[in-house]
Order: C-alpha cells, then structure tokens, then sequence
C-alpha cells in the first residue's frame, strides 16, 4: 500500500463558508437526492472514528417514512487524546449548525439537536447564542429546521449513539442492540442520523468546494482530510488538519520530539504504533483509523503504566450491562499488575489477550469490543516492559 | 427543603412532564444545589411520575450528577495520560495541601469538592481542571491557588 505524502489542509477551520446559511442556501439549490448522492460520491467517511460512510447513513433515514425524524450532532466527545470538537465548536460552530441544516433538508427531519459533553459546558452560552441566530436565518430562507442543545453529564459511553439517545430520552446511558440501526429506529424511536461534529463540517464543505474538489484529498477508502488531536511528548501540541492517508512515520517526522518510541492513534480505544513499524502502518481506514486522537510517546515513558491508564479508564467507563465488559476491563488490571509483580508467569499475557479477543466478540458495544485494540498492540509490541 | 422542592417544580414546568426531561431536570438541581439529595430525587420521582428508584438508578449512572453531598464548588481535575504526563500530579497535591483534603473528599466548611475525571478534552494543554463549569488548561503549580482562592 501506498501511503500519500505529508499535507496540511485547511478545510475545517478556514473561514470560507462559516459565513451561516451560504452553503445551506446552495444546497437548498438541490434536490434532496442530489445532495445524498453528492455526499455518498464524496466518499465521506464518519470522523468519530467508526468510519460509516455519511451519505449512506442520509439516504437510509431519507428512505424511512416518517414525519419526525432527527439530526443529531454528536458532541460528546470523550475519546483520551481528541479535542477537536471543542475546537471546531468553539471557532466554526455556523459550519457545524450548516451541516445539520442540509441533513435535515436531506432526510426530511425538522429538528436537530446537538448532544454537547457536560464538561464543555463552558461552551453553552456563546453555542447557544450563535444557534438562536442561525435557526433564525434558516426560517427567514423558509428551511422547517431548528436546532437545540442537550447537556450530557460526565459519561463517556453516551457518545455511542445509541446509550446517547437513552440519555436523551431520561435513561442510563447504557447501548443498545443493533439492529435495528438509528436510521430506522433513533431518538425516540424515530429514524435519526447522528454524526460527528467534524463530519458535518465536512458535508458542508462538501457542498461549498463541490464533490471533486473534495476527492482530490485522500486516498480511495479514505477521502479527504481529517482534523487531528496531537497531544503527548510533541513540540507541536493541538490541532491539526491533514491529508488521510499519510504514514505514521511521515507523522512522527512533522509532530515527533526526536525520541519517539510509539504513538497511540484513536485513543485508548485505538492502536498502539510502535517505532518498527512507523513506515509500513498508513493513518486510515485502509491502516489505522482514528477518529482523531494521535497521541505520542518518547522513550522515556513507560508502556505498562499508559496501558493501565487505558484500562482504568475503560473499568470505569465500562457502562456495566454486559459482562465480557464489565469484568473484562477489571480482570485485565488485575491480571497485568498480576504478571508485573512476578504473582503470574510472564505467558499469563497470553491468556489475557485470549481474554480480549473474547471481549470483542461478546462485548455490546464498541467500548468493550475495542479494548483488545489498546491491549493486544502495547502487550505484543512491548512485551519485555509488561514483564520487567 | 421546601427550596428544593420549588426549584423541582419550576425544573419540571420548564422542561415538561415525560421521562425525556428527566437528565436536564437533574442537570438544573446540580447547577443549583451541587448534588442530588434524597429529597430532590423524591420530588423528581413524584414530578415525573416515575419510581424514586429509578431515579437514582439514572442518576448515579452520571458522574456529573453526584448523589452524595457535595461542597459549593467542584473542582475536577483530569487523570487521563496525557495530563499525566505534564503535571498532573504536583496539581494535585498543591490542591490536597492547600485545601487540606485529598482527592475525593470535600472541605470541612463545604465550599470545595476535589474529585478525579477521565479526560477533559484538553490534552494539548494539560493539565487541566475544571472548577464548576469554569475550564482552567495549562495549569502550573504555582498558580493553581490563586484561581481557587477565586471561588472563595
């Protein structure tokens, strides 16, 4: 596989198309088939780090029959490692309220809610005073849309979409089965397309630029770019927009503080890149996909402590309704502080990663699924660190 | 607690009667009273028409929604590796002799919880706090007082 050079781009944050209502006015220009069939061209993947791709998802919820249909925007971002939805919510908050507005014109939804974490409260009031604008100018253009905030309460869980919209309907925020699918049955039982803040940034950029323009960027499973959270030992903190498709090597050059060893792309529920294999692992969906966080370590930080940070993490954010997950995260707490006290022989790893394999194919949701990512990547790569 | 009762009543006017207001009502009574107390559960259950226990069983799903008393200012400060890694620590224990209690616990005099969170969203800035709603990145140790003492 071939990985595309180093590139920034600057898509999410220029201010092109923040001016609020141009681009829903073009798309209002279009027949709603011929915005979805704009985006499935596009190639547009989800940018929360599950990759489905956007336009798929409208045209099923388009295809529902039905007279309330919702547009949520997932902004519980939670994932260790990814600030980018504050950033773009903070700065471009019209793009992301344009995105909703052309799904909504899409599919045929008239509300449209943004689910905004509990810790980026702070962002509220300016959110807010910048919606009560915009939902304005959309019924001066004559778009049946208004869009509102709903406060989440600490729970990282909640940003699957389904535990978020047991939040919203007054429940635990505990996944549901699927299927069925939000596009069929959503928030209140109604077809919903819920997407990620920075994904509905891009659909409207999508609309402004046009659809080939956008196609340039990126390689063929994925198109264009995506705004990177870089954080860890870097000499570059922050947020960064760049071409999909480069190599985790290219990355290190640009980010990297001489003394790189690995870096965890997708978070605590992502993969752990050790140094051997920084050229050969391309940042994507055809490599690794993240839904943003790339967060780096030089040699002088341990693996077996950012392991067990990881785990930590997951045992308390584990939702609890479905045991592979709940006991899985804490057995494996247990079981490496077990072998890195010498209490367990050093191939107890083995049965542990047996563990997560189980984990993933037991577990409810995407948390307990994707723990045997963090975990079988840091294990087989820094064996002799868990061990000694 | 006739207060707490009223600002239930008032919650429950505003965000309508049906178990979809239920997060944003217990949401209003944090903002206000810090924490949910039997009393504030009780009179949501009977507001919305749903079991006391069910409830609390929402409730404590939340970490936000704390039902165990807690001071007039919450201070939470991100454990997550990232803010591990710049400093996290030292933050901490400024605070826990400043304060004189350890991560967890509240203040004799009630104006100060300290708790732990799992990321904050700032990693590029770390290490960083909340104080209520307030976000405070890139926090150095010798500073970290001085912002507390603001919530006095």
């Amino acid at each position: 596989m071939v990985s595309k050079k180093f590139k920034r781009v600057d898509l999410i944050f220029e201010c092109k198309g923040c001016e609020p209502i141009s681009v829903v006015k073009k798309a209002l220009q279009m027949t709603p088939d011929e915005v979805i069939s704009s985006i499935i061209e596009s190639g547009l993947r989800g940018r929360g780090g599950a990759g489905f791709p956007t336009g798929m998802k409208w045209k099923f919820a388009k295809e529902e029959k039905s007279n309330d249909k919702y547009v949520i925007c997932n902004a519980d971002e939670g994932e260790p490692g990814t600030f980018k939805d504050r950033e773009i919510l903070d700065i471009v908050p019209n793009k992301v309220l344009s995105g909703m507005a052309i799904c909504a014109y899409a599919i045929g939804a008239k509300e449209g809610i943004i689910y905004l974490r509990g810790e980026y409260n702070f962002l509220l009031k300016p959110l807010n005073e910048t919606i009560d604008k915009f939902n304005n100018s959309l019924s001066k253009i004559g778009l049946d849309f208004a869009v509102y905030i709903r406060s989440g309460s600490g729970a990282y869980i909640c940003g699957e979409e389904t535990a978020l919209f047991e939040s919203m309907e007054g429940m635990r925020g505990e996944p549901r089965n699927k299927p069925p699918f939000p596009t069929k049955i959503g928030y209140n039982g109604k077809p919903t397309v819920i997407n990620n803040v920075e994904t509905l940034v891009y659909t409207a950029m999508i609309i402004n630029i046009g659809v080939d323009e956008f196609k340039k960027l990126g390689t063929n499973d994925s198109r264009g770019s995506k705004v990177f959270s870089v954080s860890g030992d870097t000499p570059k903190a922050g947020i960064h927009e760049l071409e999909l498709g480069l190599n985790v090597a290219d990355f290190v050059k640009e980010f990297g503080d001489g003394d790189t060893k690995a870096v965890q792309v997708g978070g605590a529920s992502g993969f752990c890149v050790p140094r051997k294999q920084f050229n050969e692992t391309i940042i994507g969906f055809e490599g690794i996909p993240t839904g943003g966080s790339m967060m780096v370590f030089n040699s002088t930080r341990s693996m077996y402590n950012i392991l067990n940070d990881y785990l930590e993490f997951f045992a308390e954010e584990s939702c609890g309704q479905c045991t592979p997950c709940r006991i899985g995260t804490q057995q494996l707490i247990k079981g490496i502080a077990a072998v890195k006290k010498g209490d367990m022989p050093s191939d107890y790893l083995d049965q542990l990663m047996k563990l997560t394999d189980t984990m993933k194919i037991a577990s409810k949701c995407g948390l307990g699924q994707s723990v045997a990512n963090s975990f079988s990547s840091i294990v087989t790569n820094f064996r002799e660190e868990m061990i000694y | 607690m006739a207060n707490t009762e009223k600002l239930v009543e008032q919650l429950v006017t505003k965000h309508g009667v049906c178990r979809n207001s239920l997060l944003p009502v217990l949401q209003g009574v944090v903002k206000e009273e810090h924490f949910l107390s039997d009393v504030a559960m009780i009179a949501i259950a009977k507001a919305l028409d749903l079991s006391s226990a069910d409830v609390y069983g929402t409730a404590s799903f939340y970490s936000f929604l704390d039902t165990e008393f807690r001071g007039e200012n919450i201070i939470r400060i991100c454990k997550t590796i990232t803010c591990k890694m710049k400093g996290k620590q030292k933050i901490v224990e400024v605070l826990e002799d400043h304060l004189k209690i350890k991560e967890g616990e509240t203040t004799r005099n009630g104006k100060f919880t300290m708790l732990a969170a799992n990321c904050l969203g700032w990693c590029h800035k770390g290490p960083v706090m909340l104080v209520n709603d307030d976000v405070y990145p890139e926090l150095d140790p010798e500073e970290v007082v001085e912002i507390i003492e603001k919530y006095c």
